[in-house]
């Protein structure tokens, strides 16, 4: 996190608003290569809306997004892929009923030289992906549904690194998930953090991503609060920037920072 | 359908890292040969039916005969099933299945029966032809405007159809004003079966020899496939098993269909028109596999093909999965539904030929409640209405279940309105039985 490289995503001055209400405002974000940024905030802080702004769900009103010092043209979901940014959403948009090779290459099939699905080609690549990001992962030919939810977590993280994602979008990546499971997903995190993977974690508990993250953004009411490493700062100093937005001495203020009088 | 005691092997995992030598004899069997035991509930079912009806019957049911011709009765719905299992598994339904088919029978009627020979001239030997593409032309046409209004207009299938149900209905009768169209063309006539529509003992042998080295084919490619990646396969004997059952299988019904000889005054008609003396003891010619038999079990091969191998199916699958996923995955959903209904309409035109062929004649009433007798095979064979889940063979099948039990009743003389209320507790129990299995394997 040697701050002399060149970021891997700069999302500058970016603002956005809906029906006149501006959802984001002027915030300004970055990420570097191997590095896991956590966005917190509340509910409607602005955290998702900025974050899908970089994943093509919404256009920007107003700002530069930059993929390692380029500018970039993010207009839609194909767009972001392009640029080797993947999402993974909530809901975990996953077919319950196929396979986790059938999910990871969904829209993206390989296949034989008739034109046919190659199922075994891309259950060997599934294999190795997913005994690289979870070796304890047998369940190959099963329907998704039979799987629990961390490793329904890897089925969706392995379909986004396999086509060799760059910035990683995970948004609350832990909400659904029991304790052991969440320990996994961390492992899965630290992983892909080693591999030179950019996360963005998207969260409204302090808790889930307090440990995993480098950095931490604090929004609210659409602006950025501040900025800070988490080993300069406490749980607790972070919790007033998101809830008062009162900036420790640890963190950089942003344009959100509560004015002191 | 009370057969689906096999939910006491342990479910169907596939996670054969090691072939380990756990649970009970069956269980082993169960995992090494990875057979569906849900299939094979449905095949006991169909047994327990057939000899069911055979022994109330006092041995009518399982006779050559009466076998053929039940393979011929299932033919039609068989191959609107394979299609109605696609649609289903994305969380529409089409309803209105029964009245394409009489659309398309009609058109094909009209078009064979007025205008070709007017314009080929009589008896052309293209006339069947360019009927029956004329028909499946017209089919898909019909489906794709239906999935069209579906897919971009956002109106729902179920609507969509049961107006379809009322529209190509009401066409069927203004094309000919009501009046049905016969007969059929002769050489059309040959996709409904009937002495002449069937390939005879020789093309029966050679048809079930094929079959018998395409399972081979296939089983040797699939253990070709696994071993150039090195995944687990299946042990050497389970696969010796398969083929042997699949061996049987054919063999039985090749067999079947040539113990079954031709009525006696066709026989003699035949003999006489070639100069065959007639024999003493009667001249017994093997009718063979039926042809309409053979474009059901065509179109079940083709469709399990798109179903399963091509991306298409795939996708088809994973809407019925999760839309959403589907969709954020970049899979274009509503073409994939335009798709889908414009084969589901090939297909009914397709069992129109069957249906037209078999009455010699395109009548208004072709195919009336055809919709719900589709829709029942396609529930019955393990297709779930919420989406998702489906087999086209499971399809086919529940078209044999639902065929076997209205001609068993004929056999043993029940009246209509009673055939109907059993039909209809079938259908409910059947899906129950399978809400059970499923909760249970779960």
């Amino acid at each position: 996190m040697t701050d002399q490289n060149i970021p891997l995503v700069e999302m500058k001055d970016i603002s956005i608003s809906f029906g006149g209400i501006h959802a984001v405002e002027k915030a300004t974000i970055d990420l570097f290569p191997g590095e896991v940024v956590a966005v917190l905030g509340h509910n409607g802080a602005g955290k998702s809306t900025l974050i899908k702004v970089l994943s093509g769900a919404y256009r920007r009103d107003g700002g530069d997004i930059l993929i390692n010092g380029e500018a970039a043209e993010i207009r839609n979901p194909r767009d972001a892929k392009k640029y080797g940014i993947e999402t993974i959403y909530q809901t975990l948009a996953v077919a319950d009923n196929v396979d986790a090779a059938a999910n990871l290459y969904l829209g993206r099939e390989l296949r034989t030289k008739w034109g046919t699905l190659d199922d075994v080609a891309m259950e060997a690549n599934t294999r190795e992906v997913m005994g690289r990001l979870n070796p304890n992962f047998r369940r190959f030919k099963e329907p998704v549904k039979a799987l629990s939810g961390g490793q329904r977590q890897s089925v969706a993280i392995a379909r986004a690194i396999l086509f060799d994602a760059r910035i990683l979008i995970m948004d609350e990546p832990t909400a659904a998930l029991g304790p052991q499971e969440t320990a996994q997903v961390g492992d899965l995190i630290k992983q892909l953090k080693r591999e030179g993977i950019g996360i963005f974690l998207i969260s409204h508990d302090i808790h889930d991503v307090f440990d995993l993250a480098d950095r931490v953004f604090v929004m609210k009411n659409g602006k950025i609060v501040g900025h800070a490493r988490t080993q300069d700062v406490t749980k607790d100093e972070v919790l007033g920037m998101i809830i008062l937005g009162k900036v420790p001495p640890g963190a950089v203020p942003g344009p959100g920072a509560m004015k002191v009088a | 359908m009370a057969d689906m005691t096999h939910s006491t092997t342990p479910h169907a995992s596939e996670t054969t890292t090691t072939a380990r030598p756990e649970g009970n004899l069956v269980a082993r069997f169960f995992r090494a040969t990875e057979i569906d035991t849900r299939m094979l509930g449905m095949i006991g079912a169909l047994l327990i039916i057939w000899i069911g009806f055979h022994i109330l019957t006092g041995g009518l049911f399982l006779t050559a005969r009466n076998l053929w011709n039940l393979s011929v009765q299932t033919a039609s719905v068989a191959v609107m099933a394979t299609g109605m299992v696609l649609v289903i598994v994305t969380r529409n339904i089409d309803l209105s299945v029964g009245s394409i088919l009489g659309f398309t029978g009609m058109i094909m009627g009209v078009l064979q029966a007025q205008y070709l020979p007017q314009l080929l001239g009589f008896d052309h030997p293209a006339i069947w032809a360019v009927a029956l593409i004329g028909g499946i032309v017209v089919g898909g046409l019909i489906g794709t405007l239906q999935g069209f209004i579906i897919a971009f207009l956002s109106v729902p299938s179920f609507i969509v159809t049961l107006g379809g149900l009322l529209v190509w209905r009401g066409a069927t009768w203004f094309v000919t004003s009501g009046q049905t169209v016969a007969p059929m063309n002769p050489s059309f006539r040959l996709m409904g079966g009937g002495a002449e529509g069937s390939i005879g003992e020789t093309w029966s042998w050679i048809v079930g020899i094929v079959a018998c080295l395409a399972i081979v084919a296939a089983i040797v490619n699939a253990r070709h496939q696994r071993k150039r990646f090195h995944f687990p396969r299946r042990p050497l004997w389970a696969e010796y098993v398969l083929a042997g059952v699949g061996f049987v299988t054919v063999i039985g019904a090749v067999m079947v269909a040539n113990a079954y000889f031709w009525p006696i005054n066709i026989a003699r008609r035949y003999a006489e028109a070639n100069g065959i003396p007639w024999p003493e003891g009667g001249l017994q010619i093997p009718h063979g596999i039926a042809i309409p038999v053979l474009i059901a079990i065509a179109a079940g091969i083709v469709m399990t093909f798109i179903a399963t191998r091509l991306r298409f199916g795939r996708y088809v699958f994973a809407i019925g999965g999760n839309p959403e996923a589907a969709e954020l995955a970049g899979i274009k959903t509503r073409w994939v539904t335009v798709k889908i209904f414009a084969l589901m309409g090939v297909l009914c035109a397709i069992a129109a030929a069957i249906s037209t062929a078999r009455l010699n004649a395109a009548t208004n009433a072709q195919g009336e409640l055809d919709e719900l007798y589709t829709i029942a095979a396609a529930v019955i064979g393990g297709t779930s209405l919420g989406g998702g889940l489906g087999t086209i063979a499971g399809a086919m099948l529940g078209a044999l279940v639902m065929q076997s039990l209205q001609s068993g009743m004929v056999l043993l003389g029940i009246d209509t309105p009673f055939q109907r209320i059993v039909v209809g507790i079938v259908l409910v129990t059947a899906v129950w039985l399978d809400t059970v299995y499923r909760a249970r394997a779960k």
